[in-house]
């Protein structure tokens, strides 16, 4: 019966599987986002920077499977005073969210955001389409077109809490396409802490836009749930004596690659990514991070540490780019993998490419096994070997840990990977 | 105490005899020193009773009291009351001193079937033994030996040896790296553990870390044996003559 077998184009049946919110304001940078998305083509193994991550669980139609998890861990942030906004499934929850009035910010929800001069228009799309060169990331244009909700937040003050993005998931074959936007204004300060597998799988931007003296923290932990996908994108630009500090902590998740876009346009910012995963398995965790310097005696810093097991994958792409004319720049990365069995592997691309003649760049990569002599060392004090294989683990992960400012949560951070440990231990 | 008898070790990896069949008693209370040329087997003897891998016993026995070593993992050795000071102690990026010291008592008291030290307590107890080895609070936070200097490693080993209270500690080339205060105040720290129920043995190559740690018996090693056995003016002897001497005589 087949004798006509049509071969339609995987970009365009996914752009006709999905529906484009038509909310005025963002309805021009929606169009210019799915015109990227046509003339881009969806990500294909062959693309230079999807080489060590198969692409096609994050662009077929539909989201594969993913069981959720049932846990009593105590969620995330528990402990720290901060205003909550409940995604489930990529599906706003107002029910559990708190009140988004906070001293020093406006928050609004992208889905509700219907204003026809909305401020939001100079961000939203406007950084993920800088971030498009010189690498294409058409899953972020995906995103930027078709995106349900998210948030809107715009920082005119130093807020005294945190704002909390919890994004639960509830449903086996949720398909959660969210994107947030923060503008900071000149000498503003803010804290986002991000938390949860959000669905089965889970495209998300997080695009800021940080004016002069502003000092921007992230803090995100990506959830426990062993299949679900996700591909998430950050995009950041900084103005003078800014800064930028980002630490992701990742455990378990069948696939994810987590983009970092960064332009220091301003002298003197700072930028500081940083993140510390562990993986048993079924577990390929792609860091993909690109940080441009064109502005002067700024700084930036990768910190990126992964515990691999069981045949998990661990990637890592990181780029630093200094400009012609950004001199006394300050360009440090670091990507290590610890490797606790021969089954694992950890894939590792760095890159500097430098105009500038004054600059100091480093960059080290490696991958290894636990120290036998400090095993030994531990164990001769009388520490049994699981005990000690632990301690050096999380040892391991203390640098990308130690990015994180606030010592409550660094502490948070760093028992929930103890308990992972724990869990998957031997 | 620790009773050694004819004990042989090679290589794992490599057809190499180190061991020849050393045989040693060091009694509850008293201080042995081993001193012996490079290469002599003076460290893999105590590596061997400490458990360290790459080893492979081919012969003989060690025990301390009625528990044979030979036969348990370094953890358990240790809880049994064997303690080796490090020549070399490893630098642990990302563990503090403090975490890995009470992580240390804890599990040995756990092993003990011991009730575990609370944080208070032990801290109190730190801070003391500490204040005796010239090691500062600032010290005790670090991670574990990074950064120290070689005399700052030695007194941690020996911190470490005194929160512990082992039954039998093993030395090993202490005073290596060592400058004279720096070798004083780390034989005043061992000095300080020597107790009736407690026997050491000292592992060096000079003479002169005996002239703070005195000890009882002193024993000659080369070539995987203890070739001489005597007092403290074994010591001397080889400090004004040398190991040639000594070696031709029993030759």
């Amino acid at each position: 019966m087949a004798d006509a077998v049509v071969k339609s184009d995987p970009t365009e049946a996914l752009i006709a599987s999905l529906a484009m919110p038509d909310a005025t304001w963002a309805k021009p940078a929606r169009e210019d986002a799915l015109a990227r998305v046509r003339t881009m083509g969806l990500p294909q193994r062959r693309d230079e920077y999807w080489k060590y991550t198969r692409p096609d669980t994050l662009t077929q139609i539909g989201a594969p499977k993913a069981a959720v998890l049932v846990t009593d861990e105590a969620p995330m942030f528990d402990a720290v005073d901060r205003l909550r906004i409940v995604f489930v499934d990529g599906v706003y929850d107002a029910e559990a969210s708190d009140d988004l009035s906070l001293e020093g910010v406006t928050i609004e929800r992208l889905a509700a955001a219907s204003s026809d001069l909305h401020w939001a228009t100079s961000v939203y799309g406007v950084l993920e389409a800088r971030g498009q060169t010189p690498v294409a990331r058409p899953l972020a244009a995906v995103n930027t077109a078709f995106a349900t909700d998210g948030v809107l937040i715009h920082v005119t003050g130093k807020p005294n809490k945190p704002i909390n993005l919890v994004y639960h998931h509830k449903s086996e074959t949720s398909d959660a396409i969210l994107h947030n936007c923060i503008k900071m204004d000149a000498g503003t300060e803010v804290t986002l802490l991000e938390n949860g597998p959000a669905a089965a799988r889970f495209n998300k931007v997080l695009e800021v836009e940080i004016a002069d003296g502003a000092a921007f923290h992230h803090i995100r932990a990506q959830g426990r749930d062993h299949e679900r996908r996700a591909a998430t994108h950050i995009f950041s630009r900084l103005g003078a004596e800014s800064e930028f500090h980002s630490f992701t902590m990742t455990v378990n998740g069948q696939l994810t690659r987590n983009d970092c876009v960064i332009e220091l346009t301003g002298d003197d910012a700072i930028a500081n990514v940083a993140g510390a995963c562990v993986g048993d398995g079924d577990f390929h965790h792609d860091d993909t991070v690109f940080i441009t310097h064109d502005a002067v005696n700024c700084r930036s810093r990768q910190v990126f540490k992964k515990v691999l097991r069981n045949g998990a994958t661990g990637v890592f792409q990181g780029k630093i780019l200094v400009k012609a004319g950004a001199q006394k720049t300050d360009g440090y990365q670091i990507s290590q993998a610890l490797l606790l069995d021969g089954d694992s592997q950890f894939l590792a691309k760095p890159e500097l490419e430098i105009y500038a003649d004054d600059v100091a760049c480093s960059h080290g990569s490696t991958s290894g096994a636990i120290d036998e002599d400090a095993l030994f060392y531990l164990r001769s004090r009388g520490v049994p070997e699981a005990e000690a294989t632990n301690l050096l683990t999380l040892s391991f992960l203390a640098e990308a840990v130690e990015e994180i400012a606030d010592e409550a949560l660094r502490e948070d951070m760093t028992v929930r990977l103890a308990a992972w440990l724990m869990r998957h231990r031997g | 105490m620790l009773s050694i008898k004819n004990l042989q070790v090679k290589l794992e990896d490599e057809d190499k005899q180190i061991l020849k069949g050393v045989n040693l008693e060091v009694e509850a209370g008293k201080v042995h020193a081993i001193m012996g040329p490079n290469g002599s087997g003076k460290s893999t003897l105590s590596y061997v009773l400490s458990g360290k891998g790459g080893y492979e016993v081919t012969g003989g026995s060690a025990h301390l009291d009625d528990i044979d070593l030979l036969d348990l993992e370094p953890e358990e050795r240790a809880a049994a009351g064997l303690f080796l000071a490090f020549q070399y102690p490893v630098e642990i990026p990302g563990v503090g001193n403090m975490t890995f010291l009470r992580t240390a008592v804890n599990a040995q008291r756990k092993a003990r079937g011991e009730d575990e030290m609370s944080a208070a307590e032990f801290l109190k107890v730190v801070r003391a033994k500490a204040k005796d080895l010239k090691i500062d609070a600032e010290m005790l936070k670090r991670p574990v030996n990074v950064g120290f200097s070689g005399g700052e490693k030695k007194r941690n080993e020996i911190l470490q040896m005194a929160m512990l209270e082992p039954k039998m500690c093993i030395l090993d080339e202490t005073d290596s790296g060592l400058d004279v205060d720096a070798m004083k105040l780390v034989a005043d720290g061992v000095n300080a553990l020597r107790s009736e129920g407690r026997g050491f043995l000292v592992i060096t190559h000079y003479q002169r870390l005996l002239d703070h740690i005195k000890p009882d018996i002193v024993h000659i090693m080369a070539d995987g044996r203890i070739v001489k056995t005597g007092g403290p003016e074994l010591a001397l002897e080889v400090e004004n003559n040398g190991y040639a001497d000594i070696l031709a005589e029993v030759a």
